[in-house]
């Protein structure tokens, strides 16, 4: 299924991403020219393959990339926030989150 | 016959006879640093006060005898003293304390990370100096440099080509004699490709041998921090002080760490290198090829048995890895929209517009492409038919190196399909930029160790290399062959642009 302008619109939308109508013409062709070579995978059959996630251990198994789950020192807050682009009484200030309400009359 | 410049080994032995200091060593390197600069933009900051002031505290500790015993805290003291005083490069997605981390991106400009990386505070709990950090492709995106928002870097070989990347700054800082060793890292042979592209020696270690903490995410599944050397040892020797488990990267393996330098020296004769033949065949430069098979040759003269071996799904690599990639890129990535650090865009009106035109102002035109196809590949209904498919080949890679191993010790390819080619011309057809990794990423896929070694010039005047990929954790293999074929043909070139002797 070829890529087409309205699925790149769709992506980037999940990817939050502003692409503007110039990258839109670009990017299209793009991403569907290494879709389309990435799908030469299809040839193989792997029906009876198991997936990869990474190396292998000394042991010969598979990459185990999970560990204990217990709590650990952290950065601290005045640390954390030291580089924050609108840090506000120990918080990340961010912008609304919500429209406003003239918006919200019209949903 | 020797490779010019200034060893680690060269280095550590004038300090020790009292030849020089540390400090004139880190001097020496900053000057070349900020000297190349204008012409090479290798480096993305410099960091000459605090690299005089580490220098300085060494020359102290060691005392008027240059006994330096007492700044070595390491497991393995013999060792990891060779790099006493040692100027080190170390590339702008790697964290080092105090010192900024852009990974070439407009995102990260003025991110100073509040934590050493790992590999950092291994290499300087053995004495290295740390000089700055090196531009790289925007988040290690890239096989030229030419992705970077700070500019690209040129080749010291010839300033109208491209160094390779992503880790090019790394690669231009060590073939210009600024530095003998430095930090880079991997996805898909973003160390061995600029190695081969410069004229340098590369390393890749094997997947879980060191530790990602502190480097900057990007395929989660591929990353390992890796190594530039001047020569096979220097790269040996950087490797086996930043190698081994770390508590905070769940990967990295609890195995012990050969003293990869001292074992360089043994005989390799009777060892067996495979050939996959099929990979020599179209699409590879003539030079490219006539020098691998001087190589191949050079190999049988020291004893080595060479083999054929097949990896027949080699070929689907750059389609697996650029699913692979692409999607744990666009997961890893997803935390760069503004709130904690980095960039934020100007007045935005409400969350999703700052996310929105945070990334889209933040990001440059390769990195938002492998979001969008990282994203598309992972969106609903395309994840079996592409990441799980992607996982499944990769597997069948894996097993390819596998059977490969059953009859030889070391697989040797070209790094890369041609020499370092010119600025602007391959960055209109991204696919044709992916195709620069076709001999690396293999490696990065199945998890196993890689280096590529300097095997002369093409008719052109321009650096060629070879690679050598091992088993997994067999490192000492590769990295003992790699220099014995060293020791036999040193690349006694020198590039153009070189910092003053």
């Amino acid at each position: 299924m070829p890529i087409t302008e309205s699925d790149i619109k769709k992506i980037a939308d999940l990817a939050h991403l502003e692409i503007t109508d110039e990258e839109l013409r670009t990017l299209a062709p793009q991403v569907a020219s290494i879709v389309a070579y990435v799908e030469q995978l299809k040839e193989l059959d792997t029906s009876r393959v198991e997936p990869a996630t990474g190396g292998l251990t000394p042991e010969g198994e598979r990459t185990a990339a999970t560990r204990e789950d217990r709590a650990r020192d952290s950065l601290g807050q005045a640390l954390a926030l030291e580089q924050a682009p609108d840090p506000a009484h120990g918080h990340f200030r961010v912008p609304r989150v919500l429209a406003s309400s003239e918006e919200k009359e019209n949903f | 016959m020797t490779v010019p410049g200034k060893t680690i080994e060269l280095i550590t032995s004038e300090l020790s006879s009292g030849k020089t200091t540390a400090r004139a060593v880190a001097v020496r390197s900053l000057a070349a640093a900020e000297n190349l600069n204008d012409t090479l933009n290798a480096f993305l900051q410099i960091d000459r006060a605090g690299a005089t002031r580490r220098a300085e505290e060494l020359d102290r500790e060691a005392g008027t005898d240059g006994a330096a015993d007492s700044i070595v805290q390491g497991q393995n003291a013999a060792t990891e003293s060779l790099l006493r005083a040692v100027p080190i490069a170390v590339k702008d997605n790697i964290c080092v304390r105090g010192l900024q981390a852009t990974c070439g991106s407009r995102i990260l400009a003025g991110y100073h990370p509040p934590y050493d990386a790992t590999v950092v505070e291994r290499l300087r709990a053995a004495g290295a100096v740390i000089v700055g950090k090196t531009n790289c492709d925007e988040f290690a995106m890239g096989s030229s440099n030419e992705n970077s928002a700070f500019g690209p870097v040129r080749n010291p070989w010839d300033t109208e080509r491209v160094p390779g990347g992503s880790s090019g700054g790394s690669a231009a800082a060590v073939a210009a004699r600024v530095v003998p060793a430095a930090l880079g890292s991997e996805t898909g042979g973003s160390v061995r490709q600029p190695a081969a592209l410069c004229g340098v020696v590369g390393v890749k270690p094997t997947y879980g041998r060191v530790s990602r903490y502190g480097l900057v995410a990007f395929g989660s599944s591929l990353d390992q921090v890796s190594v530039f050397g001047l020569t096979v040892k220097d790269a040996a020797v950087v490797l086996q002080t930043i190698a081994g488990r770390d508590e905070r990267d769940a990967t990295t393996a609890d195995v012990s760490v050969p003293d990869y330098a001292a074992q360089l020296a043994d005989d390799i004769r009777g060892a067996r290198v495979g050939v996959p033949r099929e990979l020599l065949g179209e699409g590879v430069d003539a030079d490219v090829r006539a020098r691998v098979e001087e190589a191949i040759e050079a190999y049988r003269e020291l004893g080595v048995e060479i083999v054929d071996v097949a990896l027949p799904h080699a070929k689907y690599s750059i389609a697996v890895y650029y699913i692979i990639a692409t999607a744990e890129a666009s997961s890893n990535l997803a935390r760069y929209d503004g709130v904690r650090y980095g960039y934020r865009t100007e007045d935005p009106e409400d969350l999703r517009q700052m996310y929105r035109r945070t990334r889209d102002e933040g990001f440059g035109a390769e990195v938002k492409r492998r979001i969008m196809l990282g994203t598309y590949v992972l969106s609903s209904g395309y994840y079996d038919a592409y990441y799980l498919k992607a996982q499944k080949v990769r597997t069948l890679i894996q097993q390819d190196f596998l059977d490969a191993f059953d009859v030889c010790d070391a697989v040797l390819t070209p790094t890369t399909p041609t020499p370092a080619f010119r600025l602007g011309e391959k960055t209109d057809d991204p696919l044709s930029m992916y195709l620069s990794d076709i001999y690396t990423c293999m490696a990065n896929l199945a998890g196993v160790p890689g280096v590529s070694v300097p095997c002369g010039l093409s008719s052109a005047g321009l650096p060629v290399g070879f690679q050598l990929m091992g088993r997994h954790w067999g490192e000492s293999t590769i990295l003992r062959l790699a220099h014995a074929y060293e020791q036999a043909h040193p690349l006694d070139a020198r590039p153009r642009v070189m910092a003053e002797e």
